[in-house]
């Protein structure tokens, strides 16, 4: 078979280019191992200053993990110098916070912590409050037997359907990531290891053989997809055993899912090389074809996209590979829910494969 | 004796611009033809025709008595282009083996006509080195043993000698000499025109247009002069 003529001189090429493989097998393991230790770091609570609080606030601001600082003014000098993350001035009734807002996310959580403790205080007086009321009636009405219960903030339990409390951003975005570096990386590699072969010539002295154009097509998909596969075991077995990364679902699924998206990057990456004339023009294609698909992978929601927005979506690859590794990894789904996702992502492939035995018709019309 | 060859009014049109203009000529069977022309006239247009990698815009062109273009018939063309296309982080060896198998030749077969080729371009002790360490003379030699890998019947070499010290030259045209003898159909086309005295049958091509044709002596004789250069000058000049 021709095919495999093919494919034993991809395994001859890859297996001697050792920066090739070590791009598609080790690079992915050392970025997702940064974003790891990045993005489950321990947060640092945050510093707050304040003016004429009362004990009991402090108290539950200490509670909710921040930390307090007795500070006299509320300037900005003050703020600064002291590396406050903000301040709460009580004056009379009048409160007043000023936050430093560096970090618009932290301000904001640190914003809303002061509000509960505040509202929780207040609820906690009035509670207080309404039992000495009821206790001064009670005294001067003796036999009617009057019993309320007394107000207490209620305890709200919290269940999770998918993950848990200590559940992090990073477990959601992690599926994302482990399925956006098989596609990035094999779609690097494979088409410029087409683009080479049609600069140096050999492409066409290949169809000058009686090989087939789709032959050539599928010994690609074929050679690189075999790597891929090792690329993709390895990817997944690091991130799951090692790193520890939330995985639900079923290992092989998330490797099904993998590889169907490492086979729309082969045809993909394939069918753009045909339109790149030196590996920097193929460069070029990343800001444009793949950077877009992390975005529409699953990092923000799609339900607040504007609806051309959801339309674009719905025509990246990566939408459809990202939102079956969350379904997998993340929220423990099966392979009947994911079939539609990895449907589309074949459906993908195959016009990438077609328009790719076409697009060689410019080097031999037969 | 049949020709092997045969192209009849062939024009090609690349856009608005012609880059080949009725081009009719025949190669009998066992020759040695020559196609001579500048760099740009359009040699290697007509090459990629007959392999049919390229499809002409007007004519057609027939190839061992079937018609252009056809896949089985790459089978029979050994084809050797102007660039060097190997594979430079191969061996020699594997580049050889990878192109005898896209040919389906069984294993025992393969290894004897890589060696047969190597031997050939003289290149068996360098096998196992990879391309990329070879010198220009060395990789346009092995191109010449990847376009007689599968024993074709007809050679399509395009500038076969471009770019090759003169001993290797003159080696190559001896292993041509002994491939004709095997009955082997040879085009070839160059812009070196001593070499045009060492072919069979010659046809001068300049601008897209075979401007004089005919074995050297006839050529010579047909103008009245003793070298082919200054037949082409002559030849071309009456072409104005």
């Amino acid at each position: 078979m021709r095919i495999f003529a093919l494919v034993k001189r991809i395994f001859h090429q890859m297996l001697r280019d050792k920066r090739a493989l070590a791009l598609m097998m080790v690079a992915p393991l050392l970025v997702l191992t940064l974003l790891n230790y990045l993005l489950s770091g321990n947060t640092v609570d945050p510093r707050l200053g304040v003016i004429n609080a009362d004990d009991k606030l402090l108290e539950r601001l200490k509670d909710s993990e921040i930390t307090i600082i007795q500070v006299e003014a509320n300037t900005k000098d003050l703020i600064l110098h002291k590396d406050l993350d903000g301040v709460l001035h009580f004056d009379g009734d009048d409160i007043s916070l000023t936050l430093t807002n560096d970090q618009p996310n932290a301000a904001k959580a640190l914003q809303i912590k002061v509000q509960q403790a505040i509202a929780a205080e207040r609820a906690n007086e009035q509670a207080a409050n309404l039992s000495v009321f009821m206790e001064g009636i009670q005294s001067k009405l003796p036999e009617v037997p009057l019993k309320i219960e007394a107000a207490k903030a209620p305890e709200v339990k919290t269940s999770y359907i998918y993950g848990n409390k200590d559940t992090i951003f990073f477990d959601q975005l992690s599926p994302i990531l482990v399925g956006f570096f098989v596609f990035f990386f094999v779609f690097l590699i494979s088409g410029i290891a087409l683009l080479r072969e049609r600069t140096t010539g050999t492409l066409e002295r290949l169809l000058a053989t009686p090989i087939q154009r789709r032959d050539i097509v599928f010994g690609y998909l074929l050679g690189y997809g075999l790597f891929a596969v090792i690329q993709t075991i390895i990817v997944v077995t690091y991130a799951v055993k090692v790193l520890d990364i939330t995985l639900v679902g079923s290992f092989w699924n998330v490797v099904i899912i993998n590889l169907t998206l490492a086979l729309v990057a082969l045809s993909l990456g394939i069918l753009l090389s045909s339109f790149a004339n030196s590996e920097f023009q193929m460069m070029q294609f990343i800001p444009i074809a793949i950077i877009p698909q992390v975005f529409f992978a699953g990092i923000f929601p799609f339900e607040s996209m504007a609806g051309w927005m959801q339309v674009l979506a719905k025509c990246m690859p990566m939408y459809y590979g990202g939102n079956a590794l969350v379904d997998v990894m993340y929220k423990g789904l099966g392979l009947s829910d994911i079939r539609n996702d990895i449907f589309v992502l074949l459906g993908f492939s195959l016009v990438f494969i077609l328009l790719n035995i076409v697009a060689l018709k410019k080097y031999r019309k037969i | 004796m049949s020709s092997t060859i045969l192209i009849n009014k062939v024009s090609k049109r690349f856009g608005k611009k012609l880059v080949l203009n009725q081009i009719s000529l025949t190669v009998e069977s066992g020759q040695i033809y020559g196609l001579i022309g500048p760099s740009g006239s359009g040699k290697t247009t007509l090459v990629k025709i007959i392999v049919g990698m390229d499809s002409p815009s007007e004519g057609n062109v027939h190839v061992l008595n079937t018609p252009v273009p056809k896949l089985q018939l790459l089978q029979r063309i050994g084809y050797m282009a102007q660039a060097d296309a190997l594979y430079t982080d191969l061996t020699g060896e594997e580049n050889l083996a990878f192109f005898a198998s896209l040919f389906k030749l069984k294993k025992n077969v393969q290894q004897e006509r890589i060696a047969y080729a190597a031997d050939l371009v003289n290149l068996t002790a360098d096998l196992k080195k990879k391309v990329q360490n070879y010198s220009g003379g060395m990789k346009r030699r092995l191109s010449l043993a990847v376009a007689l890998i599968q024993d074709p019947e007809v050679l399509i070499l395009d500038e076969p000698t471009v770019g090759i010290d003169p001993e290797l030259r003159q080696s190559i045209w001896a292993e041509l000499y002994r491939l004709k003898n095997e009955g082997k159909t040879i085009l070839v086309t160059t812009h070196v025109m001593d070499e045009a005295e060492k072919c069979d049958c010659l046809a001068m091509v300049r601008d897209g247009e075979i401007i004089t044709s005919g074995s050297p002596s006839e050529l010579k004789k047909q103008y009245g002069i003793t070298s082919l250069e200054e037949v082409f000058l002559k030849a071309g000049g009456k072409q104005q």
